[in-house]
């Protein structure tokens, strides 16, 4: 899938809607025996490999899941503390799952918001009077189009670099919010969308799957 | 499959029949639960409003106009475009007053008044004040704060209707990002 995320964020800067499409992510599954060649730490509330990388674990990546079941943070599902249960040799040998950690909903709304400034200082830095905001941020895995309406809404839209056609997906994106969020008497403008996710998800993966 | 994506958001046609039977029976219907002309007018400039502010994004998702810098700018695209993709009708944009910040609209046939006939004892019900609250609430979403009001109507004897729209400030908080 050439589009990994679509986020929709109100004149305030907080997030009001958001989908992903990645592509299953690189995770590892493996059964380990007393002592684990790992070395894990704690950041976060999340429990990460910090040193240590072999077999397609990689530094950085979160524990997922421990003998099948997910953890909870730092904890795994019965309430024990992942390092702690992982340092007593009675407990292997284990098998723990390995993957990039993904984003909680509330780490994306911090980051939305978090952009909705940056896009408000990009307008202020431009020498040129009456700039738009940040329009496009590009990195070597993503490129991130952004596009604010008249009434301050922005659409960003995480892509592939190489993904053409951006623009236009922002565009219909709008006149689907049009017609399905501000049409439905009960949504309230500037709140979380929630009931759509279900008509969004079904008009705008056969979008993406167009473009 | 790429028409098939894009028929569920390309604007549907619909009888104008249908609407204008649909505003008459809200009318009606408001005018029996409110009683007084005065109450009902209110509740109709209320209900555009709320219309108007999603109204907007749906004719801005639509019509891609950018940004209006002034009045008459705005009014043009009023009257041509908006008034066009939701009413069918064009009115026509005259009586500029001399700072530019009034001018009327004047309707020559208006859609929500076919088959409609007022009755004497509601000589002061502004029929059509929906379009005034919808005119009001869309420009305020754009940051324009305008007074709109009836001056003529046929359905009061007039040969037009004739709406007067009034520039009173831009509203300066909760601009969008690099619109100041």
């Amino acid at each position: 899938m050439a589009i990994f995320s679509v986020y929709v964020v109100n004149k305030a800067g907080g997030l009001i809607y958001q989908l992903d499409s990645y592509a299953p992510r690189a995770e590892a599954e493996k059964t380990f025996s007393y002592p684990l060649d790992l070395l894990l730490k704690l950041h976060d509330e999340r429990v990460l490999v910090a040193f240590g990388q072999r077999d397609g674990i990689r530094v950085g990546h979160a524990v997922l899941a421990i003998n099948g079941m997910d953890v909870n943070g730092k904890y795994t599902a019965d309430g024990k503390e992942v390092l702690e249960y992982l340092g007593n040799s009675a407990n292997y040998p284990v098998s723990i799952r390995f993957g990039r950690p993904r984003l909680t909903s509330n780490e994306k709304l911090m980051l939305a918001s978090m952009f909705h400034s940056l896009f408000a200082i990009g307008s202020q830095l431009s020498p040129e009077q009456g700039s738009s905001g940040i329009e496009m941020l590009e990195t070597d895995t993503f490129k991130l189009h952004c596009f604010q309406t008249l009434t301050g809404i922005k659409f960003v839209v995480l892509a592939d670099p190489r993904q053409a056609g951006i623009d236009s997906l922002l565009r219909k994106i709008y006149e689907i919010y049009s017609d399905f969020a501000l049409k439905n008497p009960f949504y309230s403008l500037e709140m979380p969308i929630r009931f759509i996710a279900g008509a969004l998800c079904l008009h705008t993966n056969p979008l993406l799957q167009e473009t | 499959m790429s028409r098939q994506a894009s028929r569920g958001t390309e604007s549907k046609k619909m009888s104008s029949e249908l609407f204008t039977l649909t505003y008459g029976a809200l009318v009606t219907q408001l005018c029996k639960d409110y009683e007084n002309d005065e109450d009902v007018n209110k509740q109709l400039d209320k209900m555009g409003y709320n219309i108007g502010v999603r109204l907007i994004e749906d004719f801005l998702a639509r019509s891609n106009v950018g940004r209006c810098h002034d009045f008459r700018e705005t009014a043009d695209v009023i009257a041509k475009v908006a008034f066009k993709m939701y009413l069918g009708i064009t009115p026509s944009i005259t009586n500029w007053s001399p700072a530019g910040d009034e001018f009327s609209l004047i309707l020559e046939n208006n859609p929500l008044v076919d088959f409609v006939e007022l009755p004497d004892n509601h000589s002061s019900l502004i029929y059509s004040n929906l379009l005034c609250g919808v005119l009001r609430g869309a420009l305020e979403m754009v940051q324009m704060a305008v007074e709109a009001r009836f001056v003529q109507d046929t359905l009061k004897g007039d040969g037009v209707t004739e709406i007067r729209m009034r520039f009173i400030r831009r509203i300066e908080d909760n601009l969008p990002a690099g619109e100041e």
